[in-house]
């Protein structure tokens, strides 16, 4: 990949909102490259979203999110991947991963209350005829996501003035 | 009680900071956005902090040898080396000292007699021409200006020597301009310095934040220039390792034992906390082909370019630094003396620069911005900056 496409990602990924123009300017390019660039990456499906890190547990919204490791019998012909379509299709799934260890998928879920992950568990993913055992555990605090820290806000501890 | 007959006239004329005043203003400012500070906006890197709490856990809390820890010379010998061309004994020609502050104070102590003319390119960092003074020396200013990008020339120095020059500080790159002395602009300083039998100090904190195609030289690197030069350095501004205060000095072990000397009765050692930091500052860095140092470096290359393009988009001259964390625009279309500029763009637009006479009387017509602040920040400060310079243009 191009020097100017990882430079461009990582300022991307800290904030997706600075203008073509700026961006040009910190990376040294025209801005119709930046947005060539950036075009191309979308195409590519490099870049998939530009979406921010939010905070739930400040909202008002009931949130609960669960880990659930999976332990599945991969399909004849399409692996662990097929497997995987037909877990992530579900609109509760946030996230799966294919794993190394003890068990195959990590599959993120998220729910308004305990109740519903578990009737998830229960009645949507154990039941697929390919899964062969399931352990839930509940998020109960972030601290850190995507490098963000969740409570501790930016201090500058810098005299405002020095030589 | 008056103290007049107590204390020393020479250290109470030497007039304080020109950086302090504004502090003061500036403190009081809540919402204001600070581009006058002259250190990193990152906080060193967790595996060097970790490295410092191991090491106290472990209980190393005591001195250390005068000259610094020995694994530490070791490695900034090994840096220097590999980094700058420069050979340097562990044993008898490095020093540990407390930030490259305390190099500076020493040097000229160990060095300077009554009477001594010192070279002091201008604008540069605050505390050489006080440190010349407390060093019984005299401070020449030798102007560097925007035209020739703050670059020391051959001409203005063989202008200012005088039969009682011997030392010259050579300042690069440079706070507060931002200003880089390739490798050419350094032959002719290093013929000057040859003719007239002079020393040089060489101030190189800022060698490992050089952008663009512009490449650090070492000016102890050049042909001859070895046995002349006495460099200094320290972890501050390239590893963002302000608060633990570890420089270091390096040269002929003549000068090196006597500067020894000065540190060994007045300080003792550098802090052991800082030394263990700095020594993981330099292992880690020679495996990871110092990583942090240039994700740092490319970060504020980025902001560097905006800071220009910002300046330059409201009408100002600002010439591109290629060192540092500085840019130096001019600002005389606003028809304000720096101070001036300064302070009403304090108090009516809520940015902190610092006035360029604050480095010197030829700073005038500039002002100093540090971009080592967040770009959500820069962005700012350049919009009020803006509104500002089209206010006082009418
Ligand atoms: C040019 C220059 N030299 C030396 C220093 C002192 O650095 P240290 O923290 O190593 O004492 C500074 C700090 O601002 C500086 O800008």
């Amino acid at each position: 990949m191009k020097k100017l496409e990882m430079q461009l990602l990582d300022l991307l990924q800290e904030d997706c909102r600075l203008p073509l123009e700026k961006l040009a300017v910190m990376l040294g390019a025209t801005t119709a490259e930046v947005a060539e660039t950036i075009d191309s990456l979308e195409k590519q499906r490099v870049i998939l979203r530009y979406a921010p890190t939010i905070n739930w547990d400040k909202t008002d919204r009931e949130r609960v999110e669960a880990m659930i490791q999976v332990s599945v019998t991969p399909q004849r012909d399409a692996g662990f991947d097929e497997v995987a379509k037909r877990i992530y299709r579900f609109e509760e799934v946030k996230s799966v991963y294919l794993m190394s260890g003890g068990y195959d998928l990590l599959v993120l879920v998220e729910g308004r209350t305990l109740k519903e992950c578990a009737l998830f568990v229960s009645s949507k993913l154990s039941t697929l005829e390919m899964v062969t055992g399931t352990a839930t555990s509940f998020i109960l605090k972030r601290y850190k996501e995507e490098g963000v820290v969740f409570e501790e806000g930016k201090t500058d501890n810098r005299l405002v003035i020095t030589p | 009680m008056t103290y007049e007959k107590f204390i020393n006239p020479a250290i109470a004329a030497v007039p304080p900071s020109g950086i302090r005043r504004f502090f003061d203003i500036a403190a009081t400012m809540k919402d204001a956005i600070s581009l006058g500070v002259g250190e990193p906006d990152f906080v060193t890197p967790y595996h060097i902090r970790n490295a410092a709490i191991n090491s106290l856990l472990d209980g190393e809390t005591q001195y250390t040898g005068n000259r610094g820890m020995p694994e530490l010379l070791e490695e900034i010998s090994w840096y220097l080396e590999h980094r700058y061309q420069t050979k340097y004994d562990p044993a008898t020609e490095i020093m540990v000292t407390v930030g490259a502050s305390e190099a500076i104070d020493v040097a000229l102590r160990a060095l300077v007699s009554p009477g001594d003319e010192v070279l002091v390119p201008e604008p540069s960092y605050v505390s050489y021409s006080p440190s010349v003074i407390f060093a019984t020396g005299t401070p020449v200013g030798v102007v560097t200006t925007a035209e020739t990008e703050f670059r020391l020339t051959p001409e203005a120095i063989e202008a200012a020597i005088t039969p009682r020059t011997k030392f010259l500080i050579l300042p690069y790159p440079n706070n507060p301009t931002g200003g880089v002395m390739g490798r050419e602009d350094l032959l002719k300083i290093a013929a000057v310095v040859e003719k007239h039998d002079l020393l040089v100090i060489s101030d190189e904190i800022y060698a490992e934040l050089s952008y663009g195609d512009h490449q650090h030289v070492s000016f102890a690197a050049l042909p001859g220039m070895w046995q002349r030069t006495i460099t200094l350095n320290g972890f501050s501004k390239a590893f963002a390792m302000t608060g633990w205060r570890v420089g270091y000095a390096c040269g002929p072990r003549e000068i090196i034992s006597v500067m020894l000397k000065i540190h060994q009765y007045g300080i003792m050692c550098a802090p052991r906390m800082g030394q263990v930091a700095a020594l993981e500052a330099l292992r880690s860095g020679r495996l990871t082909d110092y990583e942090d140092v240039r994700k740092m470096r490319e970060s504020y290359d980025r902001r560097r370019r905006l800071m220009v393009e910002g300046f330059r988009a409201m009408g100002l001259e600002c010439f591109e630094p290629r060192g540092a964390f500085y840019v130096f625009p001019g600002i005389q279309p606003t028809g304000l003396t720096s101070e001036d500029f300064c302070n009403r763009l304090l108090l009516e637009h809520k940015v902190a620069c610092v006035p360029g006479t604050a480095f010197g009387a030829c700073g005038e017509g500039h002002i100093r911005c540090s971009y080592a602040t967040g770009i959500d920040k820069l962005n700012i400060a350049l919009e009020r900056m803006e509104a500002f310079v089209r206010q006082v243009r009418g």
